[in-house]
């Protein structure tokens, strides 16, 4: 828009023009950083000791004014609380209660009770600080699900196994996305350049089915794997994501594969090339950007699905995936936050490097698969 | 769309029938690749308990990809045994077959069963009439997740969309356009499980004079404020919390969308309007709005049926609890909390029902499409 040319020209147009962008960049800006503050924090949190995230908020990695303990004065044991109390060392004399809440001396520093019990008071200093004690420790924890205790014993931590179930997802994952683009590429071969009984019929149902919601499936599909005995294994997933996965797959794949040149697949035929031959060495090659958008789209989809593999998989934990131990240690350990960062971080590491490396093809697999029930 | 009469192989190359011998030939391999499918599917069931995960997911590669390929040649090597006739009105139900097979058992079948159930009880063993229905609309934590998805569907469509356009049209005139849509976007590659956990962080509710490490509430208690449980203990506002997790998801996409459809105004009929002296706030309503009018509809369409099948977020971030109940939620909770399929059919029933105008909107769009007519 800028290369426009501007009706009117001088000074205070220009002044005008230059407030205008320096306007639209600050709000995109305040707006950006909004948006990424709350992942900067959890995965700042993710490196950091587990005393400290309960202690201090995440920002306080930043350089911050912080008292500091300088000095520790100890009081006679017996120094009654109930009465003011004399500090003989800055010759003053506080109340119980201003020691609790800490009372600032003339000369800035603040006094404050260390330990009632003990009868320590802490004398603070105001400092520039910034809480940099980073720690790989809860990634250990999470990836391993052995947490070391205080005298350098491991300990089984139960439930945090993100190295398992990020295995799980991936075996979850991988032929979930495979089988159903083979399917589909077929499928929208067949229905693009073949002319059946029922076409027409059976297309329009698969283009009704591409919004239909998941639920209205579950528990149909559910009695079916009971009945074949498969509920709570990788071969239920893989077969309720190939299926779910499947109207958008061919819906998307028949889209691309009808508007390859007619002339390309024609010259095949008269070289005598059987549909089949023609549809492997031809129409697959040529339907790669379309193969690889919904390969991303659907990868993803199935990674960050966690209502499938919850109703399929269950709560088998040695199958569990990513999503399902995640959710289910916000459930049983909801204020552990060194473990809880640092396994959202592991659940959200494939994806975002997913996203910046095949920016474009992501962005066109997810706009095309938006609707997915 | 490519002119669908089928282009048709070449005659003289591969016209003969086979011999008695190739057919018995063909009709055996068919049968063996069916049966290899099958004890694949038998082993990969019984071995899931015993096997490395990671071998089985490559057995399962390999069988799903093999035994879809294998299904294919073997069958289309089948219907090469017949004469000309046969064989090409075989051939593109081979093309279609598997798919169209997934597809029935998975979500056109089930949608039909799910109807039949909703007028059962909860264990399928009698009929109950509109029983189910009734309680779905009168039922009082039934209710509440109607007013909640109304909540959903009015303020996170409003958000996306708001927010998207915005975005959108700042981006389009700062200097850092890709790293802003880049940071924008980036959520959508993030679990809905994980979204949670970055949002749980953000809300986390420490007592007053505790140190808050929540972001939230410490930004409210620097400011003076009481720190406040906000997904718990204001209702129905915290559910307004919880929606925000969906905008901060969400508007990427909207925005992303809107991205391009701005882009494609010519820019005469921008220079235009500034020729005729119109200000920014004229050219983005006069002009900008109308233009992209049936992109924004499409989009909150789009956002619209992604509000009304909610599910990962609430059972996130409360479970349901504090009346945060959605649609999704509730059938969660008749299922597998209740064991009753009847109700839990009846509720995705009215998923189905209220979708149902985009149905009708796809299969219209694909009517007007050259191929179908």
């Amino acid at each position: 828009m800028s290369s426009i040319a501007q009706p009117k020209r001088g000074p205070s147009a220009r002044r005008d023009q230059f407030l205008a962008s320096l306007f639209v960049n600050g709000v995109l800006a305040l707006i950006c950083l909004v948006w990424t503050i709350p992942t900067i924090g959890v995965l700042v949190s993710s490196f950091r000791d587990r005393e400290e995230i309960s202690r201090s908020g995440w920002w306080t990695i930043f350089p911050h004014s912080e008292y500091v303990k300088v000095d520790t004065i100890t009081l006679d044991r017996q120094t009654p609380l109930d009465q003011p109390i004399n500090i003989p060392s800055l010759g003053i004399t506080l109340s119980n209660e201003q020691l609790q809440a800490g009372y600032t001396l003339d000369d800035g520093r603040q006094v404050m009770w260390e330990s009632r019990r003990q009868r320590t008071i802490a004398v603070q200093n105001k400092q520039i600080v910034s809480n940099t004690n980073f720690t790989l420790d809860n990634y250990r924890s999470v990836l391993t699900g052995k947490t070391r205790t205080v005298d350098g014993q491991e300990q089984d931590d139960a439930g945090t196994n993100f190295g398992n179930a990020f295995l799980n997802s991936v075996a979850v994952a991988v032929p979930s996305t495979v089988i159903p683009i083979l399917l589909a590429a077929f499928a929208a071969y067949g229905f693009a350049w073949m002319r059946f009984p029922g076409r027409k019929i059976l297309f329009t149902i698969i283009v009704a089915l591409l919004v239909v919601p998941l639920q209205l499936a579950l528990v149909p599909i559910m009695r079916d794997f009971m009945q074949l005995e498969i509920n709570g294994t990788f071969l239920a997933v893989w077969l309720a994501h190939t299926g779910f996965g499947l109207p958008l797959a061919t819906y998307l794949l028949y889209n691309y594969i009808s508007e390859l040149p007619r002339e390309i697949l024609e010259s095949a035929f008269i070289d005598g090339a059987t549909p089949f031959t023609t549809f492997v060495r031809l129409v697959l090659p040529l339907s790669v950007p379309a193969l690889a958008s919904f390969a991303i789209f659907q990868f993803l989809w199935v990674w960050n699905d966690y209502l499938v593999a919850l109703i399929f998989i269950g709560a088998k934990p040695n199958v569990q995936v990513l999503t399902m131990l995640l959710a289910n240690l916000v459930g049983s350990r909801g204020q552990d936050w060194h473990l809880l960062t640092a396994g959202a971080f592991i659940s959200m590491l494939l994806p975002l490097i997913v996203f910046f490396s095949l920016q474009r093809f992501f962005v066109r697999g997810l706009m095309a698969g938006s609707v997915k029930g | 769309m490519a002119n669908v009469t089928e282009v048709k192989p070449q005659r003289q190359s591969q016209s003969q029938q086979g011999s008695p011998a190739q057919m018995l030939l063909a009709l055996v391999g068919f049968i063996v690749t069916l049966a290899v499918i099958w004890f694949g599917f038998i082993f990969l069931r019984n071995s899931q308990e015993t096997m490395h995960k990671l071998v089985s997911t490559v057995i399962a590669i390999v069988w799903g990809v093999g035994g879809v390929a294998a299904l294919f040649v073997s069958a289309n090597f089948l219907a090469e045994q017949f004469g000309d006739t046969i064989k090409s009105f075989l051939r593109p139900f081979i093309f279609v077959g598997p798919a169209v097979f997934m597809l029935g058992w998975f979500l056109f079948l089930p949608t039909v069963r799910t109807l039949y159930l909703s007028f059962f009880n909860a264990d399928t063993s009698q009929f109950v009439g509109i029983q189910n229905y009734i309680f779905a609309f009168t039922d009082r934590t039934m209710l509440e997740a109607f007013r909640n998805n109304l909540i959903w569907m009015f303020f996170g469509t409003s958000g996306c969309v708001v927010f998207g356009l915005i975005i959108a049209v700042l981006a389009d005139r700062s200097k850092f356009e890709t790293v802003a849509k880049a940071l924008i976007f980036m959520p959508m590659a993030i679990s809905f499980v994980g979204a949670g956990v970055i949002w749980r962080f953000v809300y986390y509710y420490a007592p007053p004079g505790e140190t808050q490490i929540g972001l939230l509430n410490a930004m409210v208690t620097f400011l003076g404020g009481e720190p406040k449980a906000w997904t718990s203990l204001i209702q129905p506002a915290n559910n307004l919390f919880l929606v925000v997790i969906m905008i901060w998801l969400q508007t990427g996409f909207a925005m992303v969308i809107f991205s391009s459809a701005i882009k494609g105004i010519s820019a005469d009929i921008l220079e235009a309007a500034r020729v005729d002296g119109a200000n920014e706030w004229q050219t983005f309503f006069r002009i900008i709005i109308p233009t992209i009018q049936s992109t924004i509809l499409t989009v909150t369409t789009t956002i619209l049926i992604f509000s009304l099948k909610i599910f990962d977020v609430v059972m996130v971030m409360t479970g349901g609890q504090y009346g945060t109940h959605v649609i999704a939620t509730q059938f969660y909770r008749q299922l597998f909390t209740y064991r009753d399929f009847g109700r839990g059919a009846a509720i995705a029933m009215i998923l189905l029902i209220v979708i149902s105008p985009v149905i009708v909107y796809n299969l219209r769009q694909l009517n007007q499409q050259e191929g179908f007519r």
